[in-house]
């Protein structure tokens, strides 16, 4: 396991922000960390980058305790924290030298690996400009291709794609399936569900310090959701409490339904099935969709809250 | 003998925290003072005008002024006035290299820039940030303090060969003063709480002995003066350049060193709080 934590805990003041959490990571898996607002997935995120050290708990990165050497930790691990960090008073290329100089790596090697990881990335025509002069998405691709620059055996990404427009976004899910396939082992955090379904063997749900649930994907979806979902949405905009009236009729229809400020899902196996019961009972939306249930729904379920608040 | 105790452990936990560290402590000072020379490569008249301000004042202060009055006795020996304010801005370039660096920019690192948090994802330690900081802070102030001292040189107003440690001096002066703002940097929240900086060194640069003589204050008043590190510097600069070195010179700079050394130990404490939390 290169990443090991059994009853890992982490509290601000009284504030208990991980409560107790048991997280493995074998070499080569892509895991990710789910969870709305504040569960906790930084915090864990930060005790796993040897940069806070847990209120309680074991925890192993690579075999070694943080809290006794974190240097050759940090030395073997990549990091993409959820904030950029980058030098504003460096342009491009000195921010990615100067870091991989940080971990005593030579010149020479540095260089090559600048260039190299700058195309990777593609911000090879902007070497040259000051960070402050790229954009938020430019940004925060620097800040992946640094955490690269130690050839890390483990990278950790603290929601390596919020902000990106869906071009660059596809471009970071590229470059981290390439790194999957050379054998990096990953893990991240993420708002985005497709995001994890794509890129992740194996997730946890967080909720508020807790692990409410684990599994592949795939796994998930089956555990906790149907296989459909009909979503309905009664006029423009309707009204909460028309939309819990409607719930208390349709509620027989499904096996489980959801109120949302905007629509009503009816969780069960056969959506168009359901539909047509809804229409029988009299029941009139402006507008009705069916799919597949998706890591989404399992969410929902889970936290009572959406992926993206 | 419990909080002995519980110092000797952290310290080992922080000397195993560096057990395996690719990069030594000396290489992660010397990265650390080049990575600020080259954010400084666009910003070198900022670099310039720090060292011009004590310049001016020894113009017109030292030598305008001068003209008008005689000097003063150092170490049994008159002095010309000019001769005698020299020194005291040696100090004081020292103190003002070491200032900027160690206060309104250690803060922006600090607290907005992110800088040391990214430091501390690769294998650089607290430490290593706090030394690495103070010492670009005492290096800048001893780039200034040295082309300070080829403009006393030029000025014909070195009196001694002894004046050639003036430089080691003022690293002196740097590491004092650089260690004492750092770590008071750190308890600082805004802007705003630099003026205290302001309200402590504008006395201190006019007040320690450099524009005349303590003798001019009362006793209590004199004794306060005598602790406050520029004092210190400006005296310990003075007898080098005018030769009059003595046993007063070790202690300032002993008082120096330890100002210094108490610094940064206060830093990378508090950088162990502040940022890895
Ligand atoms: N340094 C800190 N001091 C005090 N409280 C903190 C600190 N860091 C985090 N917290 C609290 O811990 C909780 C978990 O925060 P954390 O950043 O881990 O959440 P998260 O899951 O990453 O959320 P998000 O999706 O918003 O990034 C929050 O309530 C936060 O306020
Ligand atoms: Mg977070």
């Amino acid at each position: 396991m290169l990443i090991h934590a059994r009853g890992l805990r982490k509290t601000f003041g009284d504030f208990e922000a991980v409560r107790g959490i048991d997280v493995d990571v074998p070499r080569g898996q892509a895991f990710g960390f789910l969870g709305p607002n504040g569960a906790g997935k930084s915090s864990t995120m930060r005790m796993v980058a040897a940069v806070s050290p847990p209120t309680g708990g074991t925890l192993r990165i690579l075999g070694m305790d943080p809290a006794e050497q974190s240097s050759a930790i940090k030395a073997r691990i990549g990091v993409c924290p959820q904030e950029d960090t980058l030098d504003l008073e460096l342009s491009v290329r000195d921010n990615l030298y100067v870091y991989g100089r940080y971990f005593g790596l030579p010149r020479k090697e540095v260089r090559a690996r600048v260039d190299e990881l700058l195309a990777f990335v593609q911000l090879g025509e902007k070497a040259d400009a000051m960070v402050d002069d790229l954009s938020g998405g430019m940004k925060r691709r620097l800040t992946i291709a640094r955490s690269l620059i130690n050839r890390p055996e483990i990278l950790l990404l603290d929601e390596p794609t919020t902000g990106l427009d869906p071009q660059a976004r596809h471009v970071v899910w590229d470059r981290l399936f390439r790194l999957k396939a050379q054998g990096v082992t990953l893990v991240l955090t993420t708002h985005y569900m497709d995001e994890a379904e794509q890129l992740c063997d194996r997730l946890v749900v967080m909720d508020k310090g807790h692990i409410v649930a684990e599994g592949s994907p795939l796994e998930l979806i089956r555990a906790h959701a149907t296989r459909e979902v009909a979503e309905l949405r009664f006029g423009a905009g309707g009204a909460q409490a028309e939309h819990e009236a409607v719930a208390e009729q349709v509620a027989g229809l499904a096996d489980r339904v959801e109120v949302l400020p905007d629509r009503l899902l009816l969780y069960s196996d056969d959506g168009e099935r359901t539909l047509a019961q809804v229409h029988a009972a009299g029941l009139r939306p402006t507008t009705t969709l069916v799919r597949r249930a998706t890591l989404e729904d399992v969410f929902l379920r889970l936290t009572g809250r959406t992926l993206v608040d | 003998m419990a909080l002995f105790t519980a110092a000797v452990a952290g310290e080992t936990a922080r000397r195993a925290a560096r057990q395996g560290s690719p990069v030594s402590a000396v290489e992660a000072t010397r990265l650390l003072v080049w990575r600020n020379m080259l954010a400084y490569r666009r910003h070198w008249p900022i670099f310039v005008t720090g060292f011009l301000e004590p310049v001016f004042y020894l113009f017109s202060i030292g030598v305008g002024v001068g003209a008008l009055v005689t000097g003063f006795e150092v170490g049994g020996r008159t002095v010309p006035y000019a001769e005698f304010v020299a020194p005291g801005m040696l100090a004081a370039s020292a103190m003002n290299g070491a200032l900027y660096d160690s206060t309104f920019n250690f803060f922006h690192k600090l607290r907005f820039g992110k800088l040391f948090d990214q430091m501390l994802a690769t294998p650089l330690t607290t430490m290593d940030v706090a030394r690495g900081e103070l010492s670009w802070s005492l290096i800048r102030g001893g780039i200034y303090a040295a082309a300070f001292l080829l403009v006393m040189v030029a000025m014909d107003l070195v009196s001694s060969w002894w004046a050639v440690l003036a430089v080691p001096a003022a690293l002196l002066i740097g590491l004092a003063f650089g260690g004492i703002c750092m770590a008071l940097t750190t308890f600082m929240r805004s802007w705003q709480d630099f003026e205290y900086v302001t309200l402590a060194t504008v006395p201190m640069f006019l007040f320690s002995a450099t524009f005349f003589p303590v003798s001019a204050f009362p006793e209590w008043l004199r004794w306060v003066v005598e602790c406050t590190p520029l004092y210190r510097g400006v005296v310990l600069i003075r007898e080098l350049c005018t030769g009059t070195v003595g046993w007063g010179s070790a202690a300032s700079v002993v008082y120096l060193v330890v100002l210094g050394l108490v610094g940064l130990v206060v830093v990378r404490r508090r950088l162990d709080r502040l940022l890895l939390a």
